[in-house]
């Protein structure tokens, strides 16, 4: 089977502080990574072709330096990556994202399915996998926990829900997005790094594909952010110190002044 | 003129707040001039950095619309399961009342599913105008495929300049779908709608960056403007009693074949599970030392009629599932009250609760950074203050 993983490259949050004084993201020194989500919709797609035989083609769209990305993801065991990049796709929101890589993955011809993370890290949307599939003119499910069984014509899997989760079953071509809890992503091998150093990344520009450049980047964005602010600093609250008995009863007694109802249980 | 970013020369004081400000480290200072590299993608967050000197403008020329002047009123997403009402639908009727105060148009919901006739009457009792309905047994749930034909052909029809829907699984995998089949703007998961007062359109903003920077987003040449809710943020709407609206029936749009089967619904045990839904919740994090210990985090949850939350360092540990998990690869939460236990809050787990109401922290470390966002912070070993908790409470 052939599957596309799209992947986006993000500013490693794990990384970041926050500069106390003026609230903001402190960005020195944080590096550039393949968002964490869609390194487990990479990890399913090897396993599935380890699985069941086929080719895993990982998709971005992006600056030419996401070009380290696609790298880290052929050292996992991806067997080919395309990064569409081009000056018109600068500035997408998530409708002109979809559209551009819709119609990168309809260039490959004959995708069975196509694998992202539930969301990014930067934008938390995760309204790409939704606008992709609408956009390849095939159905989608968000929030997948597990893949149980897989054959030429559908998959069976389990979708993560509030309330618990829901089996479903999706004829192929879908498209697909996965939580953390489906795997446990690997680490490169020696032979993958190797095979990353010599690989060569595909680049394509609106040129390969056919494409509407009214569509793409900033023009084909409909959204448009006007404001960007941090949010207030929390005030620091009231802290408790000394014997637990007391530190419990001051707590209770604040919260109760503050109009908070603490529910008693049942049993009382 | 074409689209691009560009800092006007005669402008640039050198400053460097907009290096600063950018996420993508894009900028930099080349004699004493702001210079914008190949890493830009033209997010915007400089221009706003630079507002005060007004040296860096983003010129933007988007694809034509829609006729936006034929688009009038309020649309919310009526999302249900299982026969019922989801709980997201009460908020975003309230937060379509308030822009209804601003607009003085109609609220409109839309209905689709399979038995759902019964749910109208409540939906206008919260102060809905009209029910736009299809009640049909091919339109089952969890069939997103054919749901967003059914909502998109319906707000093609009826042309709502504002569609909301929740922030929820389902609305986050539907509106998205709906979006890209009218071509027109969504933004993710808002937690402020307001209407702007001389524009009239909808000024929609949302966390981003894990909740570390808020964006305001504007959808100006394109209807609907759409957004997704950030579940129990909005206040819900109360019950008007004997509120007058109209159920009118849209069956005559032809509901097209899914392309998904539900083969099985399970529901886990909602009581401590369903995180999303809860008005409180105590998580436990890496200070509980060991898995068993969690069965005091479940006491503390059950004395609060609460549900149980977990960091990520717990759910890593295998010591709690996934579904548990509060933080940016877990669940966002926003519950009335959120006691963290034995978690030091690193900054992807305050993404996922810091919008609670309350938050109570409970850890030995007086320098954990979780203190930095608590309302109420105890110093103090959490195996003595927990079971204290749940005494008191108890006692209470």
């Amino acid at each position: 089977m052939k599957i596309v993983v799209c992947i986006k490259q993000v500013p490693d949050t794990t990384n970041v502080r926050i500069n106390p004084e003026t609230n903001t993201l402190i960005r020195e020194g944080v590096e550039s990574i393949i968002n964490p989500f869609d390194m487990y919709a990479l990890e399913e797609a090897i396993r599935l072709k380890e699985k069941h035989g086929g080719e895993v083609i990982v998709m971005s769209m992006g600056p030419p330096q996401v070009e380290s990305s696609l790298k880290d993801a052929i050292a996992l065991g991806a067997d080919q990556a395309i990064l569409l990049t081009d000056r018109a796709f600068a500035g997408a929101d998530t409708l002109a994202t979809s559209y551009t890589l819709a119609a990168g993955i309809n260039a490959l011809n004959d995708a069975d399915l196509v694998i992202m993370g539930k969301q990014a890290i930067d934008g938390d949307t995760g309204q790409v996998g939704p606008g992709v599939a609408e956009n390849l003119g095939v159905p989608h499910i968000t929030d997948i926990r597990k893949i149980e069984e897989v054959t030429d014509n559908y998959m069976v899997c389990e979708r993560l829900l509030e309330e618990g989760y829901v089996r479903l079953k999706v004829k192929f071509p879908a498209v697909i997005t996965v939580v953390k809890e489906i795997n446990e992503p690997r680490l490169p091998s020696l032979k993958g790094k190797m095979k990353a150093k010599s690989a060569t990344i595909l680049q394509w520009t609106t040129k390969d594909l056919d494409i509407d450049v009214d569509r793409l980047g900033l023009t084909g964005s409909p959204t448009q952010v006007v404001r960007i602010f941090t949010p207030p600093k929390p005030e620091g609250g009231k802290v408790y110190k000394g014997e637990t008995r007391d530190m419990v009863s001051e707590l209770l007694s604040d919260l109760q002044a503050n109009g908070v109802a603490i529910k008693k249980s049942k049993g009382n | 003129m074409s689209n691009g970013i560009k800092v006007i020369k005669d402008k640039c004081v050198g400053c460097g707040l907009c290096v600063k400000s950018c996420p993508y480290g894009a900028i930099e200072l080349i004699d004493k001039k702001a210079v914008i590299n190949e890493k830009c993608t033209l997010c915007g967050v400089c221009v706003d950095a630079c507002r005060k000197f007004g040296a860096i403008v983003i010129t933007r020329n988007t694809f034509r619309g829609q006729d936006i002047a034929a688009y009038s009123g309020i649309c919310v997403y009526a999302e249900h399961r299982q026969g019922k009402l989801s709980s997201i639908v009460p908020e975003i009727i309230g937060a379509a009342r308030e822009l209804k105060k601003d607009l003085s148009k109609p609220i409109c919901a839309i209905l689709v599913g399979k038995d759902v006739s019964a749910m109208a009457r409540e939906i206008i009792s919260y102060g809905v105008d009209e029910v736009l309905m299809i009640d049909n047994p091919k339109i089952g749930d969890f069939a997103e495929d054919i749901q967003a034909q059914l909502v998109a052909d319906i707000l093609t029809e009826k042309k709502p300049e504002i569609f909301l829907g929740g922030g929820t699984i389902i609305g986050r995998s539907l509106l998205p779908k709906v979006a890209a089949k009218l071509l027109t703007g969504l933004t993710a998961d808002c937690t402020e709608l307001a209407i702007d007062p001389d524009e009239k359109i909808l000024h929609q903003t949302r966390p981003a960056f894990g909740g570390n920077i808020m964006a305001t987003i504007l959808c100006r040449n394109h209807r609907p403007q759409m957004a997704t809710v950030r579940h129990k943020v909005m206040k819900p709407a109360d019950i008007v009693e004997g509120y007058e609206g109209k159920v009118t029936d849209m069956s005559h749009i032809a509901i097209p074949e899914s392309q998904i089967e539900v083969l099985e619904f399970v529901e886990e045990q909602t009581e401590t599970v369903n995180i999303a839904d809860a008005d409180f919740i105590v998580s436990g994090g890496r200070g509980l030392k060991d898995p068993k210990n969690f069965k005091l985090i479940e006491d503390l949850a059950k004395a609060l009629g609460g549900a149980v939350g977990a960091s990520r360092a717990a759910v890593d540990a295998d010591w709690i599932p996934y579904s548990h998990q509060v933080g940016q690869t877990g669940k966002t939460v926003n519950p009335n009250i959120y006691v963290a236990c034995g978690i030091s809050g690193a900054i992807q787990h305050l993404a996922g609760m810091k919008s609670s109401d309350i938050i109570i922290a409970i850890n030995s470390d007086p320098e954990a950074p979780i203190f930095d966002v608590a309302h109420y912070g105890i110093v103090g070993d959490l195996f003595e203050v927990v079971p204290e908790m749940i005494k008191q409470i108890k006692g209470a």
